[in-house]
């Protein structure tokens, strides 16, 4: 049976996202199948563009592991994270795409049982919301994430 | 002499404007370039590169979603309002194939100088130009000139009272201006509030005491058309 396996882009601050999946992966917990993991040196680097670009590109949904507020080696970028991806929102919510595929996550360096059941939670809601239009819409028929067996 | 590493282009203050409206005006066209400002609105977050590359992106999607896609070319002159750059993207454009309009970021006087070379190519705004002002802080500015042609800092200690008095007066505050606070508008610093306290640092208090005619407008500001300057000694 064919069934849709999103694609997930996430970006892991390299002081809390990364040491997680790491965390995850040495408790060998599963992840979702269609993941792709872009460290950032902090999640403030994660630019408006970034996001947008993931979702153009045929990503199903965004999400930002960011440190906890107050947390933030760099001081505020977590907090620039959470402003860039709420502007980020707004603007898909203009042009009509859903919103929810993008979300943002405060996470601690020890939390790989958290970071993989956002990251299951993630899959969950967007197999519920579909695949991204904007691949659909492109070429029906490549869509990635279509077509896997489970 | 000591150089300061400033940009002494960055007063134009400007922001985008909705996406909807911009998606109406690109409406009929199916190719386009996007041309940014590496000035003004760079400093303002409206136009600059970033902005250039973010707005193409949600543009994209959303005529794909719609089933009608439009191919952007992008570019950021370091200016707009130059006859010099706006000559360089005249030729990107007589050279890119099927380009059907330009979308610029520049602030008004760029889209101008733009659409004065491109004679047979339309030049669409996509910021609204707001006003002349001041980076208060990070994403904060503030409006402070108006261009009115015969400024005043002087005599109110560099606080413009055309700019900055809602009433835009010229001879102290009017009676609405409570606790240094505009009437009109709450958050707004009182403009004759600031001078007084200006003055009284300076200690230049006895200023307030020489009246400040009315302006007049029929010679100083556009009251008779656009202005111009110029410069004989430039000229080439």
């Amino acid at each position: 049976m064919l069934v849709f396996i999103p694609k997930i882009v996430a970006f892991c601050c390299e002081q809390s996202g990364v040491p997680a999946a790491e965390m995850a992966e040495t408790l060998k917990l599963s992840v979702p199948a269609n993941l792709e993991i872009v460290p950032v040196p902090c999640a403030g680097r994660t630019e408006t563009l970034f996001l947008l670009k993931a979702l153009e590109r045929g990503a199903d949904g965004v999400i930002v592991f960011a440190c906890h507020e107050e947390n933030c080696q760099y001081l505020i970028g977590n907090m620039r994270a959470k402003s860039r991806l709420l502007y980020a929102q707004n603007l898909l919510q203009k042009i009509g795409l859903e919103k929810e595929r993008l979300e943002i996550c405060n996470i601690a360096t020890n939390s790989g049982v958290k970071f993989a059941e956002t990251l299951k939670d993630k899959a969950i809601r967007l197999k519920e919301l579909g695949p991204n239009p904007l691949t659909r819409i492109n070429d029906p028929l490549a869509h990635a994430n279509v077509g896997i067996k489970e | 002499m000591q150089m300061l590493a400033l940009r002494s282009d960055q007063m134009i203050k400007a922001e985008q404007k909705p996406i909807e409206e911009i998606l109406t005006y690109l409406d009929p066209y199916k190719k386009i370039l996007l041309s940014g400002c590496g000035a003004c609105v760079t400093v303002c977050h409206a136009g600059g590169e970033k902005e250039v590359s973010l707005l193409a992106s949600s543009l994209k999607m959303a005529r794909n979603l719609t089933g009608k896609p439009l191919e952007i070319q992008e570019i950021t002159p370091a200016r707009q309002c130059e006859p010099e750059f706006a000559e360089e993207i005249v030729e990107i454009v007589e050279k890119t194939e099927g380009v059907e309009a330009v979308l610029s970021l520049s602030c008004g006087i760029g889209v101008q100088t733009l659409a004065r070379f491109l004679t047979k190519t339309p030049v669409i705004p996509g910021v609204n130009t707001v006003f002349m002002g001041e980076t208060v802080s990070h994403g904060v500015w503030e409006e402070r000139c108006q261009a009115c042609g015969n400024c005043l800092l002087e005599r109110t200690g560099g606080v413009c009272p055309i700019a900055r008095c809602s009433k835009q007066l010229l001879n102290g505050p009017c009676g609405g201006s409570s606790k240094g606070k505009c009437e009109i508008r709450q958050e707004t610093d009182c403009a004759w509030q600031l001078i007084y306290d200006r003055l009284k640092s300076l200690g230049q208090l006895d200023k307030l005491r020489e009246v400040i005619p009315a302006k007049n407008w029929g010679t100083e500001s556009r009251d008779k058309g656009p202005r111009r300057i110029v410069r004989e000694d430039l000229k080439i």
